[in-house]
């Protein structure tokens, strides 16, 4: 629907409309084509990492480019591709699941999606400017404030406001699901896919500050010549290890969970059943929540902290295995007595299963600290978060983009080349990261530019770089599949799929109000509930009236390029002060429009009733 | 699409097949060929730990086949409708129960091999090495003994040897697979672990925390002896005069041209503590140039005339010298015959 208007308005309106909007779901849109690129970058830089591995003494890339490589390789795709995206299918979904018009402020809704993008503009512009991020996404101290060049400060500078960006949208989410849900949605009747969306909202509340807490130390140690990591100024660099884990243990929750969610929706509507022990499934998933910020220092079982310690992290951690196994009991019995359909977005399902059960139990074993000695910072390593990352939230990303695209774009995915896309990303993902477990123990050590012959390493490099490339394959059909799909394919209805939840009771795409009439759900899986009683759709909360909708501003996309700007003055100001001024206009900008946004009212507008009506009668 | 799964499954077991006969990976290098205290405790843990969650796996799978199979939706029943089961408590109770006890299972000997393995009771009565890190090498030096080395790291086997780590620069992490699970070495604080190696051999040792540019060329060696060939090892070390002429008149030369160009500044020769580049004392008997390379005449020669292109971002590179090819040839000619031991990495192969 987007397009038409769009064709209809000329280029400019269409980009002007997309700089300027607060709808969710174009916010969707723009989050779902941002998170998309960057994936593509990222997977770019994974597979010259694997072609520098592909044989042993390579110099395909240099050393030091190599660690700009898994530097940026891990940065984007943890930040600038796994989180946005998951924003995108949370902006797309959750308002309609909860039966809501819009999120609770989608002024900040459209600010947080400005500032990620400017925020990973700035990590990248590293590449251009000299050289990239070189320390590693974790950037422990002292590397990351040693390492010469602005590398690391893009780093800094680029997930700062990244960072707020994200921090906005958690909070955004939070206050839409606890205030907007539609009269009847109670938190026990909410779909599993809004409630793991409330608890990574509450997860980045929580998290995200030790990052920022992190990042801001790190950049007066690097900018302004404190030394709160540096060892000879009385700086100590295990607190940096600390920060960073506090925000990046929870990070790990924050992008699994909503594929938990993803996940529990799609088995549940392709095998026809509710949700089976959907309490537990709730109460598994606040648990994995709550234990996923006491365990952090699994990430520093080398570090030294004693056996003690070591201990009891690694008790914690094996703890957080029973509530994810319940959720993988539930799963499967949710399919056990159904009826199962088997398309594209119930493969990427089906194909979690057995996938993150690999990740869980190598999760585990790393939490058993003694044995994490061997482990730790090994390809075993590598191998586990890729099943975890990958065969978790990549997968769940996958099916959610299946299973919704029809309601986002009112267009279902090709069938055959979305299987296309799974059989050769599936296989290659195997392939490429079951041997590292292997490759790990046999002694090679992660964030290796290269490795010496004679090792008995060669065989495991080689099947890993081979299977990277079919993972490579399978996200080319599946960009294939997304141009095909939306040039070819036919126009579908609301409910494809035969949903059990609201957002499958309106049109595809829906309308910018969402819903014409605010929906009341009488259970959970409501739109099967009035099925089943014979209904049509929903039966509507209250009379059709007017809607008051929010306006679109231009306010945060000038507010983030303000950012944006003041961020490369923070930079280069240690090499000339005069880049001083740039902070100065950057924060000028940013605050300026702040300024604006407090004292302009901006009351936004209502749809009429009679249009509405008119509406109504058209379609 | 029936079969696939059986397919597939037959897929795995012929490519884990393959691996369990293409070895464990190198021996003296692999976690998996365990040859010391450490290692072998790890291996134990992840034996248990691998074996319980084998069965867990098991579990999950056969419950995931059974379903695949038996509950595709059917021709001629595309309108049925499943009954809409709530969940069951009994079914919630059981699979909450028998995951913690499993867990108990593993928690058990990891928190008394995690304790263990930190045991630093013996510390005081043992031999103490101060380890050192440094982009991108080792040095070590015997608490005690007035012995300091680079690069190769000689223990007595059958006893604990302590290692009392610190890095001068950024982190880095102490991994002898073999031997024992990693420890990393930071700025501000000592951390110490112990290693113990059951046979002789030359172990592989890695930096496991990643620390730069040649982070992956910042290879060690752990070389364990008899107690009694170590003895004599720190005897012969204890004994060496620094200044000592050497026999052929190009190895002479070779010395001369080591201290004009100050190379002796950075790199000490004998138990002097300076180390701002590796020590030299035995630098005849590694095995290895720089950790990775073959210890030839011509590697060393290759290095002195262009260090950085050999291990990029080490700090040789900055150093200030200027030697034709010829003094360098003259200097590795020196250098190579600086073995002030016989015992050497092959005491440790050949003595099985």
């Amino acid at each position: 629907m987007s397009t038409a208007v769009a064709q209809k308005k000329g280029f400019g309106a269409f980009i002007w409309d997309y700089l300027t909007t607060v709808d969710h779901k174009k916010i969707a849109h723009l989050y779902l084509v941002a998170g998309g690129l960057f994936f593509l970058v990222g997977g770019l830089e994974a597979l010259l990492i694997r072609i520098q591995l592909i044989k042993p003494d390579n110099d395909f890339v240099s050393a030091g480019f190599y660690n700009e490589l898994l530097t940026m390789h891990g940065t984007t795709m943890i930040f600038l591709a796994a989180m946005p995206l998951i924003f995108a299918i949370m902006n797309a979904v959750v308002p309609l699941q909860i039966g809501a018009r819009d999120v609770a402020f989608p002024f900040l809704n459209s600010l947080g999606f400005w500032l990620f993008l400017f925020g990973g503009l700035i990590l990248n512009c590293g590449w251009f400017l000299g050289g990239a991020p070189d320390a590693g996404w974790t950037a422990y101290a002292p590397l990351s404030t040693v390492s010469p060049g602005h590398g690391v400060d893009f780093y800094v500078l680029g997930l700062q406001i990244s960072g707020a960006g994200t921090l906005i949208g958690g909070i955004n989410f939070l206050v839409t699901i606890i205030n907007m849900r539609a009269p009847g949605m109670t938190y026990m009747r909410m779909p599993l896919f809004t409630w793991t969306a409330l608890v990574t909202s509450t997860l980045i509340l929580f998290a995200f500050p030790a990052l920022t807490v992190g990042l801001f130390l790190l950049m007066f140690d690097r900018l302004f010549g404190s030394g709160f990591f540096n060892a000879s100024m009385g700086g100590n660099s295990v607190i940096w290890e600390h920060l960073f884990w506090i925000f990046g243990h929870p990070e790990v929750y924050i992008l699994i969970l909503p594929a938990f969610g993803v996940f529990s929706d799609v088995l549940s509507t392709f095998s026809k059943k509710r949700l089976f022990g959907y309490t537990a499934m709730v109460f598994a998933t606040t648990l994995i929540g709550f234990l996923g910020f006491m365990v952090w220092a699994h990430h520093m079982f080398a570090t030294g902290l004693g056996p003690a310690a070591n201990s009891i992290f690694a008790i914690a951690t094996m703890a957080i295995a029973v509530p994810t196994g319940i959720k993988i009991f539930n799963w499967l019995f949710t399919l056990w007595g159904g009826t199962i359909t088997i398309n594209s977005a119930m493969l990427w399902a089906l194909g979690f299963i057995p996938s993150f059960t690999i990740g869980g139990t190598t999760g585990v074993m790393l939490a058993a600290a003694a044995a994490d000695y061997q482990y730790h910072d090994t390809y075993f390593v590598v191998a586990h978060f890729h099943y975890v990352i990958v065969g978790g939230v990549v997968f769940g990303l996958f099916a959610a983009m299946h299973y919704w695209w029809p309601k986002m774009f009112g267009k279902v995915l090709n069938e055959t080349l979305g299987q296309i896309t799974f059989w050769t990303f599936f296989t290659g993902f195997h392939l490429t990261f079951f041997i590292q477990h292997f490759l790990g123990l046999m002694g090679m050590p992660r964030r290796y530019w290269t490795f010496l012959p004679g090792q008995h390493l060669e065989t495991g490099n080689l099947v890993s770089s081979i299977g990277a490339f079919l993972m490579a394959i399978g996200a080319i059909v599946f960009v294939i599949n997304v141009i095909y799909t939306s040039v070819k394919a036919p126009k579908v209805s609301g409910d494809p799929w035969d949903g059990r939840t609201l957002e499958w009771s309106i049109p595809s795409p829906p309308p910018h109000y969402n819903f014409k009439q605010t929906p009341l759900v009488r259970g959970l899986d409501p739109l099967w509930i009035e099925k089943m009683e014979g209904r049509k759709g929903i039966t509507p909360a209250e009379p059709l009236d007017d809607i008051h909708m929010p306006n679109p501003s231009i306010l945060p996309f000038i507010m983030s390029l303000g950012l944006f700007i003041a961020g490369f003055g923070f930079i280069y100001q240690v090499d000339n002060l005069s880049y001083l001024w740039l902070v100065i206009l950057g924060m000028g900008i940013t605050l300026g429009c702040m300024l604006t946004r407090s004292v302009k009212d901006d009351l936004g507008h209502h749809i009429h009733k009679e249009d509405l009506e008119k509406e109504g009668a058209e379609q | 699409m029936k079969g696939w799964m059986g397919k597939f499954r037959a897929l795995g077991i012929f490519g884990f097949l393959m691996l369990v006969l293409s070895g464990c990976g190198k021996e003296n290098l692999s976690a998996l060929t365990p040859k010391g205290y450490g290692s072998k405790a790890a291996l134990n843990l992840i034996n248990i730990s691998l074996g319980v969650m084998i069965f867990v796996f098991i579990v999950v799978m056969v419950i995931y086949a059974i379903v695949i199979v038996r509950f595709r939706k059917k021709k001629g029943r595309e309108d049925y409708i499943p009954p809409q089961t709530e969940g069951n408590k009994a079914l919630e109770v059981i699979w909450t129960v028998i995951p913690i006890i499993l867990l108990v299972i593993i928690a058990i000997p990891t928190v008394a091999i995690t304790f263990d393995l930190a045991d630093e009771s013996a510390a005081d009565e043992s031999l103490n090495v101060n380890v050192t890190g440094n982009q991108f090498w080792w040095h070590f030096n015997y608490e005690g003994e007035e012995i300091q080395t680079s690069q190769d790291l000689y223990i007595p086997t059958g006893e604990k040897v302590y290692l009392n780590m610190k890095t001068s620069d950024v982190l880095h992490s102490f991994w002898v697979p073999a031997l024992s699970g990693k420890m990393d070495l930071h700025p501000e604080n000592e951390n110490t672990m112990y290693i113990q190696a059951d046979e002789e051999g030359v172990y592989d040792g890695k930096c496991a925390e990643f620390c730069g540019t040649s982070h992956s060329l910042m290879d060690f060696k752990v070389i364990a002896v008899s107690p009694e060939e170590f003895d004599q090892w720190v005897e012969d070390m204890q004994n060496v005069d620094p200044e000592a002429q050497p026999e052929t008149a190009d190895a002479q030369e070779g010395q001369q041209l080591f201290q004009d160009n100050s190379c002796i500044g950075c790199h000490a020769i004998g138990a002097s503590p300076a180390a701002t580049g590796p020590n030299l004392t035995n630098f005849g008997d590694r095995t290895t140039l720089a950790g990775v390379k073959e210890h030839t005449k011509d590697n060393i020669v290759d290095w002195i005339m262009d260090p950085e292109s050999m291990k990029p971002g080490n700090k040789m590179a900055d150093a200030n010298y200027d030697v034709s090819r010829e003094e360098a040839e003259k200097i590795a000619d020196y250098l190579l015959q600086l073995q002030p031991s016989d015992i050497t990495p092959e005491s440790a192969e050949t003595n099985e």
